[in-house]
């Protein structure tokens, strides 16, 4: 297998990864958000700079595929 | 549905499929010669050029055209400063036009300029495409599309501020109209939303200017960077334009922090000293690599919303079918809308993310 195939994979497996943290915010938020619908603004902006952070992990990992590929 | 909805909504459809259609034009281009290769187009137009290069009409007939701006290329050598034209290469980036200035020979090789050694005429490639007979200029201060792009973007917010600012001048009862209508929400919405959270309702004032100015700019050249007609708009998606950005947050947040900020980096409080010593280094770390996160997300974001597109365009020439093409612009049509709303995204995101810093930064200690 070639670098190239190596990297997509990796790229892959850094998507499941945050495909899991972000399906887990999501899914947590939209609780909350049932529970408590008054506080649905500030349960929606964390919710989002949250699932920024997880993003940005992915996206490492697409950039490194990006440079190895 | 009304027959005034179905309407509406096939209208709307067929609007946004023109867009995909001039992201198809781009993908035409990589198929000229022989194999049509979408690494290469895709590089090409993630990448920044010489001019912004709009259609290619008659494409492969004798009467070839290419619609371009073409910009101008500043470059300081050994000999001096010396400017052209960027049409002086007529659209070729494979070295093949030599273009003679000041008595030095330029090429264009990928996009970048490159003065051939003395005495010679002719570039030769290495088989990775690099030259080997020619050097880069000292300095390339040239005005490529994104630095073009950039002052567009730049003029064009000057003008909306200006005219709504103009217009809360003249209004005696600040009652907002025009362009200050659709601006004053979107202030209003930094401001709330934002700074007052995430700074704290005594400071977060002088940060006011620089989260707009940062929330404006980068979500105005996000929505440029979608407009298949400006395809060389990639200017969100450049790391060095993501770079300058982390790094003035950076600056802010190291020049505005306080003591208690210094204290929670160098000398936690409130645990023993063995994990003091430990978390040192880990929080200095994390000084950096905060806004190197902000600089990855915002250009790693823009920049696979374009591949993914222009990748799902050259589907249609790596196949050679017409079959595939309803497809295809079918799932970049998906993919443009949820770009259009990641554009706002990733605006925000980093907007809230600098004030988050800045909050951290300023900081009081309490008990």
């Amino acid at each position: 297998m070639t670098i190239t195939g190596i990297a997509a994979i990796g790229a892959g497996l850094a998507a499941i990864g945050a495909g899991v943290g972000i399906g887990k915010i999501g899914g947590s938020a939209m609780e909350a958000m049932a529970r408590q619908p008054e506080m649905h603004g500030k349960i929606q902006s964390s919710a989002l700079i949250l699932a920024a952070f997880v993003e940005a992990v992915a996206l490492f990992g697409v950039v490194v595929a990006f440079l190895q590929g | 549905m009304t027959l005034n909805t179905i309407k509406r909504t096939v209208f709307t459809v067929l609007f946004l499929s023109v867009f995909s259609l001039g992201f198809a034009e781009d993908a035409k281009e990589g198929g000229d010669d022989e194999k049509f290769d979408p690494k290469e187009m895709i590089l090409h137009h993630v990448k920044d050029a010489y001019g912004m290069h709009i259609a290619t009409l008659n494409q492969g007939k004798e009467n070839e055209t290419h619609l371009t701006i073409p910009l101008p290329i500043i470059v300081y050598t050994d000999r001096g400063l010396t400017t052209f034209s960027s049409s002086a290469f007529h659209h070729d980036y494979h070295g093949h036009e030599v273009v003679e200035r000041n008595g030095q020979h330029f090429v264009n090789v990928h996009e970048k300029v490159y003065v051939l050694d003395e005495g010679l005429t002719k570039v030769s490639l290495d088989a990775e495409g690099h030259p080997t007979n020619a050097q880069r200029p000292k300095f390339d201060l040239s005005i490529t599309r994104n630095v073009f792009m950039m002052w567009v973007s730049v003029a064009l917010l000057l003008f909306i501020f200006f005219s709504a600012a103009r217009r809360y001048k003249k209004s005696d009862n600040y009652v907002p109209s025009g362009i200050a209508s659709f601006v004053e929400p979107l202030i209003v919405f930094v401001r709330d939303e934002i700074g007052k959270p995430m700074i704290g309702e005594h400071k977060y004032k002088k940060y006011m200017p620089y989260l707009l100015t940062i929330f404006f700019f980068i979500w105005i050249n996000n929505i440029f960077g979608l407009i298949p007609i400006l395809n060389g708009a990639n200017l969100s998606g450049n790391i060095a334009f993501t770079f300058t950005l982390a790094a003035i947050t950076f600056i802010i947040t190291t020049f505005s922090g306080n003591k208690n900020y210094w204290k929670h980096i160098f000398w936690m409080p409130g645990v023993p000293v063995p994990m003091k010593i430990f978390l040192m280094p880990i929080e200095i770390i994390g000084m950096f690599v905060k806004p190197i996160s902000l600089m990855i997300r915002l250009f790693a974001n823009i920049t696979a919303g374009h591949v993914i597109i222009l990748a799902l365009m050259s589907l249609i020439f790596v196949f050679k079918s017409y079959a595939i093409a309803p497809v295809s612009v079918a799932f970049s049509l998906f993919i443009t809308v949820i770009e259009v709303i990641v554009t706002a995204i990733q605006a925000y995101i980093f907007t809230i993310l600098s004030a988050l810093y800045f909050g951290m930064a300023t900081e009081e200690e309490h008990h």
